[in-house]
């Protein structure tokens, strides 16, 4: 395999005198699907804070394209092209999907001199974008508010990767939507992967992990418990590990089957 | 299943009407109609259509559009001034204060005025994109503190709570003209040649048109409108407004530098206010302490019942527009009627509730019919 596009070194944060994360590895390869699962508290969202450039890691070192990173704040990561897709807070649902598209990154096109946002330019590579990843609009002024949360989920994730996201971190994309809009996401995530894009997929739930993830890292109390390649593993270990316990098996039982 | 089929029966058709109902201007184009028809029918004889009547409804709307189109755009952008009215009474008595007690040049009198009113309004902004307090809370603060100077500073230095002589100030003067002055008189000269609009009958003026020309308050008013909705809806800050307003924490992740936005909203609201002041005490030719009052809220009033929600990230600089025109329309045309002026309170106040109720229930169909 490749060298890693991101290697996470030894990654502790300390905050205050609470240790998040006490020393994690993990190398992340272009076109992979690396699913981070953990339990709340596990210190997922700190660890891909610290990799989009939100926090500084207090120790450890993150290499990014071969070359040692260090980030002032996210803007800097989202240029390098390290994207992040929270599961809130990505779109606006009263502006149209194509405003959403290029919100921060208009397109502009000069008319007598003055800068005007390119609407047609807009417009047009957000219906071709929107069709690629299988959702068909009504129109580019159709209003975000009227997509469902798994389509909201893949225009941000398009409009990721549109604008030059080499590493793509999903931040429990899944984990307020239905069954149905859950595939919706999980087949986008699929179809970034296979144009190259490392996706880290932030996630506790473990039947979603397995139905995309190509390798599987578990977080518990800031530590991890290593990383394992699709196959080497089964759900329930995977999810034994992420609770740190045994009463989770016998629940799995009743639940297995299910998504 | 992951798969979307291609003809998609998930979309559902739309209706033409659904789909003109999510436009913000409907409301406002509905309601431009609604009372021209009313008063086309009820006051046509009443002197509201001729020329005079025209200029006096159009003059009174073009005053509301001023300050609308500012207010629209900083709703959009998800705040409110609430210092509007209280902005106009203090620019206009630092004009007179400048213009007339320190005698400067009325035109940097009028420069001034502006930097000092755009300041107070980047003042504003800072303060809420700073404390993350209600924008509500902090401009009805600057609504007391304004409204005070503007008392105080003229009672102080002139003993008096008006001051005039603005226009002589302004006389010769190449600055003042664009706030005070009239355009197209030779127009309405020949218009009121050819018998088209009414003439003076008699006296010294017997012969001119009663209506010579078109203040510059209105040619401001379309400036602005213009302005404001090329900036909206053209524009890459246009886009930012939109953003900020419809969820800020949204477009902050987006890049969108959300507090800038909002400051600089601030400063344009506080410059439109002062278009307004200006225009209005070189008509007047003088500046008095209580002036502007109350309008913040017209402004507002004239915004939501152009479209625009109130909770920000929507709404169109067009929509205020008509919603001005139905304010200035109306106010004007109850008078020409002959109906008891305090009625227009209630009327506004009617309109008010039914354009929330409107826009709420069109905010629902945009954001996901459910």
């Amino acid at each position: 395999m490749a060298d890693a596009i991101i290697q996470m070194k030894n990654i502790e944060k300390h905050f205050g005198s609470v240790i998040a994360l006490a020393g994690v590895s993990v190398d992340i390869f272009a076109g992979e699907c690396h699913c981070l699962l953990g339990d709340n508290g596990a210190g997922k969202s700190t660890f891909i804070k610290t990799m989009s450039g939100v926090h500084k890691p207090t120790a450890g070192e993150i290499v990014f394209e071969g070359k040692p990173l260090d980030f002032a704040d996210p803007r800097d990561a989202i240029a390098a092209g390290i994207a992040t897709v929270h599961q809130h807070l990505a779109m606006i649902p009263l502006m149209s999907v194509s405003r959403n598209f290029f919100m921060g990154n208009e397109p502009l096109k000069k008319i007598a001199g003055i800068n005007f946002f390119d609407h047609d330019y807009a417009n047009r590579v957000t219906m071709a974008e929107m069709r690629t990843m299988g959702i068909n609009l009504r129109g580019p002024d159709q209003a975000v508010g009227t997509l469902s949360g798994g389509e909201r989920q893949t225009v941000a994730i398009a409009r990721a990767v549109h604008f030059g996201a080499k590493v793509l971190i999903l931040d429990e994309p899944t984990s307020a939507l239905g069954v149905r809009q859950t595939s919706n996401v999980l087949a986008t995530i699929d179809k970034v992967r296979k144009q190259g894009i490392a996706v880290v997929f932030i996630t506790h739930n473990v039947r979603h992990a397995m139905a995309v993830g190509d390798r599987f890292t578990v977080l518990n109390r800031g530590k991890t418990l290593g990383t394992a390649e699709r196959g080497e593993i089964t759900p329930e270990e995977l999810q034994d590990m992420m609770a740190g316990g045994q009463e989770m098996a016998t629940l799995e039982g009743s639940l297995g089957g299910t998504v | 299943m992951a798969e979307t089929t291609q003809t998609d029966e998930r979309i559902k058709e739309i209706s033409a009407f659904r789909r003109a109902l999510i436009r913000p201007e409907l409301g406002g184009i509905v309601g431009t109609f609604a009372v021209f028809t009313l008063f086309a029918l009820f006051a046509f004889d009443s002197g509201m259509f001729n020329s005079q009547g025209v200029m006096n409804w159009t003059i009174v709307s073009a005053q509301f559009m001023i300050i609308a189109v500012g207010a629209c755009l900083l709703m959009i952008c998800g705040e409110f001034d609430l210092s509007v009215g209280s902005m106009i009474g203090f620019a206009g008595m630092m004009i007179a204060v400048f213009g007339v007690v320190l005698a400067w040049p009325m035109w940097i009198a009028i420069i001034i005025t502006f930097a000092i009113c755009c300041a107070l309004g980047a003042l504003n902004g800072w303060i809420v994109v700073r404390t993350g307090l209600p924008s509500f809370i902090v401009t009805l603060a600057f609504l007391f503190i304004l409204r005070g100077f503007t008392i105080y500073i003229p009672q102080t230095i002139e003993r008096k709570t008006i001051i005039g002589g603005i226009r002589d100030a302004a006389e010769g003067d190449w600055l003042a003209p664009f706030f005070g002055g009239k355009i197209g008189q030779p127009i309405f000269q020949w218009l009121g040649d050819m018998g088209i609009i009414g003439v003076f009958e008699r006296g010294t003026r017997a012969g001119e048109p009663v209506v010579d020309g078109i203040p510059m308050l209105i040619v401001w008013a379309i400036i602005l409108i213009v302005f404001g909705h090329i900036l909206l809806t053209r524009t890459r800050f246009g886009n930012w407004v939109f953003a900020s307003g419809g969820d800020a924490e949204a477009a902050r992740n987006s890049g969108v530098p959300v507090n800038k936005v909002k400051i600089m909203m601030f400063m344009f609201t506080a410059f439109c206010a002062t278009v307004f002041a200006v225009c209005q005490v070189m008509e007047f030719g003088s500046a008095g302490a209580d002036r502007g009052l109350l309008k913040e809220f017209e402004a507002i009033i004239a915004v939501v019942i152009g479209g625009a929600l109130l909770t920000g990230g929507y709404g169109s600089v067009i929509g205020a527009a008509l919603g001005a025109l139905i304010f200035g329309v109306v106010q004007q045309g109850l008078f020409f009627a002959g109906v008891e002026s305090s009625l227009f309170r209630v009327f506004l106040g009617v309109i008010l509730l039914f354009a929330v109720i409107l826009n709420t229930y069109i905010r629902r169909i945009i954001t996901g019919e459910r």
